[in-house]
């Protein structure tokens, strides 16, 4: 334990720290009854995975995951809860406590195959990387081999929010 | 395996993005309101999108590959949120509830 004062051993730590914030965050989120509660735990939870992305030297990505998740999705299910009020999610007759069992004994068979699968699995060894993912290499990869998914995905967003405005517009003209 | 190599090797990533998915999964398996929902799904793509990073970071010889890739999932998680969240207010206007046990009108 003598080397967990380097720099090394703090990132260490941090990285533990940033995981744990992540899987609280994504307890609250599942496991609250009470929705705004939930949102903020996914506010936590997504935080930390945007943490967990600068680890993995992609800053841009973890800034565009505070923006577009933490910055717009939560505030985009705030709103719907406000418009929504739902408040706490009844307990009817049928949710017995035999689902969350039932359901958390699918979830804990999925995770244990999924992390037996990534530790046994002989991952190969690094490649020759052509450039270093900097944000100069994602811009360029952007506009050149991913240019026309880059195009499609403006017309998908455009779709979406014309689709928004028309599907919460039809609701409010049948009062 | 010490603390100081975990930010540096895949497994540790692929461990906590599978823990994700599975809080995703039990998520949508257990809520019953539409917004808790929505929730979870979120929550699974999270985990998907700390899958395809780490494998780009670790594994891929262009990394910008996995980070676009992680970019394109956000900007469909967006459109799926605006729509998804359109639809419950369009439901919750119809019906007064947003219960998954109260909307089965095609219930058969």
């Amino acid at each position: 334990m003598s080397s967990l004062f380097t720099a090394e051993g703090l990132a260490g730590l941090l990285f533990l720290f940033i995981v744990a914030v992540t899987l609280l965050g994504g307890l609250i989120a599942t496991n609250s009854v009470r929705l705004p509660r939930a949102v903020s735990g996914l506010a936590l939870c997504l935080s930390g995975v945007a943490a967990l992305y600068y680890y993995l030297n992609s800053p841009f990505v973890a800034a565009m995951e505070m923006l577009i998740y933490v910055g717009a999705v939560c505030v985009t299910i705030v709103f719907a809860i406000m418009l929504a009020d739902p408040g706490a999610e009844k307990r009817s007759g049928r949710q017995t406590a035999l689902s969350g069992v039932l359901s958390f004994g699918v979830a804990a068979v999925l995770v244990w195959g999924l992390i037996l699968l990534a530790t046994s699995t002989m991952w190969p060894t690094l490649p020759v990387r052509v450039n270093d993912g900097s944000v100069k290499d994602i811009g360029r990869s952007l506009l050149t081999t991913y240019s026309f998914v880059f195009e499609l995905i403006s017309v998908v967003l455009l779709l979406a929010i014309i689709g928004a405005l028309t599907l919460a517009r039809a609701g409010r003209n049948k009062q | 395996m010490n603390i100081e190599s975990l930010p540096n090797s895949l497994e540790s990533y692929l461990i906590v993005a599978a823990l994700l998915f599975g809080l995703g999964i039990y998520g949508m398996l257990n809520r019953r309101t539409l917004i808790g929902l929505l929730i979870s799904s979120e929550l699974l793509l999270s985990g998907a999108s700390l899958n395809f990073m780490a494998f780009s970071r670790f594994l891929a010889p262009d990394p910008t590959t996995g980070q676009i890739f992680t970019l394109f999932i956000m900007g469909i998680a967006a459109a799926e949120a605006a729509i998804a969240l359109s639809i419950i207010i369009a439901v919750y206007r119809n019906y007064r509830s947003i219960d998954t046990e109260d909307v089965t009108e095609l219930h058969g």
